[in-house]
């Protein structure tokens, strides 16, 4: 069975901000958090909260997939997509179609960072705010 | 830098607006962080001049494997500091130590002074010194929202900023560091005050490819395991460090209204378990930590009647209940928060305040003192008027605040009652009254603070025994050389346990610094020989310290101390230091 990735405890977030150090890690082999797909920011300063900005895992309309003009994002099995890296011309357009601002984009690569939902983040966060949930395989 | 044979050092010239970077081989016999802060302190400082003289500089370090491995977090501050006249070192967490990583430095040094009041940006593509003639009067809180709404970086920046204190130069001004952690003690606020610098932002995101991912990842995981699933760290997440409250208080090591007591018959209403039910909203990390000790307390303030309320929320921890507490006699979880947001709002370091507005209540009550010159009618447990004495202070209301914002040495030596001024070597003493241990750890400490060698902990462990000299003097000595070693990666001092000598190795290895144990504790002497090089230019010597009676008066956990005891072990303390002063370093020509 699909999974993809859930943030319904976000809430209980504390900052410690491992989950973008891993995911940078793990996908990227990087230290830097601007490689990560997921991103955990505050409403405006520190005693507003924590909120995580990653892919929603889009299932029926996925909008980065459409503005995509050359192919270069397909469907993910359970939701979102995934990135073939050889078709990508570096146009953003999906960047700019995603409407929580999910896509991000690593200017050295040249390319979006799409979240592929591993499940790693998952893994690190001690306090359950990212959990993975078991979905249709549907594409 | 990671693998890099460097240590990357920022220099920003406030005098001249001049920036300069340099890549410095020679500061890897010093690893990092507190070990490269002390040796550049020593190569910019200037012990001729005084502590607050625009040419005496600030450094801050990040460590040898700041940021990525779990609970390494801290960023070292040093400076000459204008509390004690001699070395200043302090500590904070945020998010400082991960941005300077990421802004592609390991060391910030700041010299000169500003024209007109300044905040300076630091990020990887520039550093600019910018006008900040605005923000001057306001406190941390609001020029934090000022320079977030008017930089860039969300998310992946630090603000660290000084309130009213620094300004007019407390000599225990802190800087606040990301609205929750701070350089607390030892008074780098006034310092940047002095050169009329606000704040600092710290923005970074470059990318560091990790060569090593396996054995790197391998490491993190298995440091992240020990971390968050075994108990070592668990205390500091449940209730947080005000667990020690109560069992302190009980065992008579609780600074209770300016050490006339070692317990506190309301330490219940202010453990960390009252906190917890009565205020404990949410807990936060700094940046690279699964733990999650800062504890966010809420209380509500009626500001005019028909049930007008305003809710402040501020963190609090056991030496900020201690110092603002205990020793102040104020009985309550909300009072102490309330006095707690003043000592915010105005950017002091809690402990000194606390232990000056302890001696300024007994000195009042004494007729040392007047009510004319302390404006209220200052008295144990009026958290109310407590919180207006800390705003007079940091504005200097009058001569006698100002002199508080001196620190209790000063004030003490100047009205009287020094006996009864709890400071050790000019720094207010920290909350912990347990024997000689705590007391003399504090005196011969470099940095006079609880958390140079741990001596409370030693006085607790040791409780039932005979005291030992030899054995503590040991144990302090010891202990300062290996936090050395944990300061200069630098890893948050609650971790201490996880990072065996074994884990650290392991780490360094990591970011490519293959070292044995040997070489370690090479680097470590070599810290500590260097902070005791600073200490002595800058005129300390542990034989010239007079400690207040008090100290000697009142009772410890481990009974009543006796004066001459604790100076033998102090001297005892300073011959071992010299010897390691006299040590032939032989191992740096490794690293030249």
């Amino acid at each position: 069975m699909a999974r993809a990735l859930r943030t319904d405890g976000m809430r209980k977030c504390i900052g410690c901000f491992s989950c973008m150090t891993v995911c940078a890690a793990v996908n990227k082999h990087n230290f830097s958090i601007s490689k990560s797909a997921i991103k955990i920011k505050t409403n405006g300063g520190l005693k507003h909260g924590f909120y995580a900005t990653v892919c929603h895992a889009c299932k029926d309309d996925r909008a980065c997939l459409e503005a995509c003009p050359t192919g270069a994002l397909v469907e993910r099995k359970g939701g979102g997509v995934l990135l073939n890296k050889d078709m990508c011309t570096g146009c953003k357009k999906c960047v700019d179609a995603c409407i929580v601002g999910a896509v991000f984009f690593d200017e050295e690569e040249n390319l979006p960072i799409i979240c592929k939902h591993c499940g790693s983040c998952t893994r690190f966060c001690p306090h359950q705010c990212l959990t993975m949930e078991e979905v249709d395989d549907v594409l | 830098m990671f693998y890099k044979d460097y240590i990357r050092v920022l220099n920003i010239n406030l005098s001249t607006g001049r920036i300069r970077v340099d890549k410095r081989k020679d500061l890897r016999a010093y690893l990092g962080g507190v070990g490269v802060a002390s040796k550049l302190l020593q190569e910019n400082m200037n012990p001729d001049l005084p502590p607050l003289h625009e040419d005496q500089p600030i450094i801050f370090a990040i460590g040898a494997a700041s940021s990525v491995f779990p609970v390494i977090t801290k960023t070292v501050a040093m400076f000459v500091s204008p509390l004690t006249g001699e070395l200043g070192e302090s500590y904070a967490g945020g998010r400082l130590a991960f941005t300077m990583l990421h802004a592609g430095y390991d060391a910030i040094v700041i010299t000169g002074k500003s024209q007109k009041p300044c905040y300076v940006t630091v990020t990887q593509t520039g550093v600019e010194i910018k006008d900040a003639r605005a923000f001057w009067g306001m406190d941390s809180d609001k020029v934090g929202s000022y320079i977030r709404n008017r930089e860039h970086g969300s998310g992946k920046r630090s603000i660290i900023r000084i309130g009213p204190a620094g300004e007019n130069l407390c000599s225990y001004a802190s800087v606040c560091v990301d609205t929750y952690r701070h350089f607390g003690r030892l008074g780098l606020g006034a310092v940047f005050g002095s050169k009329l610098m606000k704040a600092m932002q710290v923005t970074g995101d470059l990318p560091m490819p990790i060569p090593n991912f396996k054995d790197y990842f391998k490491t993190y995981s298995k440091l992240y395991k020990q971390v968050t699933e075994t108990e070592v760290m668990a205390k500091y997440h449940d209730a947080g460090t005000p667990i020690n409250v109560e069992p302190l208080s009980a065992m008579g090591g609780l600074p209770t209204r300016n050490l006339t007591s070692g317990t506190f018959e309301h330490a219940e209403n202010i453990s960390g378990e009252a906190f917890a039910k009565n205020n404990l909203i949410r807990k936060m990390a700094c940046t690279g930590c699964p733990v999650g000790c800062i504890h966010i307390g809420q209380f509500r303030r009626e500001f005019d009647h028909g049930y007008e309320y305003e809710a402040i929320s501020v963190g609090y921890d056991y030496e900020l209940i201690y110092a603002l507490g205990s020793f102040l006699g104020v009985d309550n979880t909300d009072g102490v928060l309330y006095v707690i947001d003043a000592v915010e709002r105005n950017g002091l370091d809690a402990m000194s305040c606390g232990v000056v507005l302890g001696w300024a209540c007994e000195a009042l009550e004494r007729g040392i003192i007047t009510e004319e010159q302390t404006i209220l009618p200052l008295k144990m447990g009026d958290y109310v008027n407590l919180a207006k004495a800390v705003d007079y202070i940091a504005q200097g209301v009058n001569q006698l605040y100002t002199d508080m914002g001196k620190g209790v040495k000063h004030v003490a030596k100047k009205y009287g009652g020094y006996d009864f001024g709890m400071q050790i070597a000019g720094n207010e003493m920290p909350g912990y009254h347990t024997g000689y241990g705590s007391l003399v750890g504090a005196l011969v400490g470099a940095r006079h603070s609880h958390l140079c060698n741990a001596g409370y902990s030693y006085d607790q462990s040791n409780r039932d025994k005979e005291l030992d000299k030899e054995k503590l003097v040991d144990y302090l000595i010891s202990e300062e050389i290996e936090r050395c070693l944990l300061n200069s990666l630098i890893i948050c001092l609650f971790a201490r346990k996880v990072y065996s000598r074994e884990n650290i190795r392991m780490v360094l290895k990591c970011v490519g610094l293959d070292y044995t144990d040997e070489t370690l504790t090479d680097i470590a002497k070599r810290i500590l020989r260097t902070k005791l090089e600073i200490k002595k230019s800058l005129g300390f010597a542990i034989q010239d310290v007079k400690l207040p009676k008090r100290f000697f008066e009142t009772p410890t956990t481990t009974g009543k101390l006796d004066q001459y005891m604790a100076n033998e072990i102090a001297e005892e303390y300073a011959r071992r230091c010299e010897e390691i002063l006299a040590e032939e370093d032989e191992s740096i020509k490794e690293f030249v």
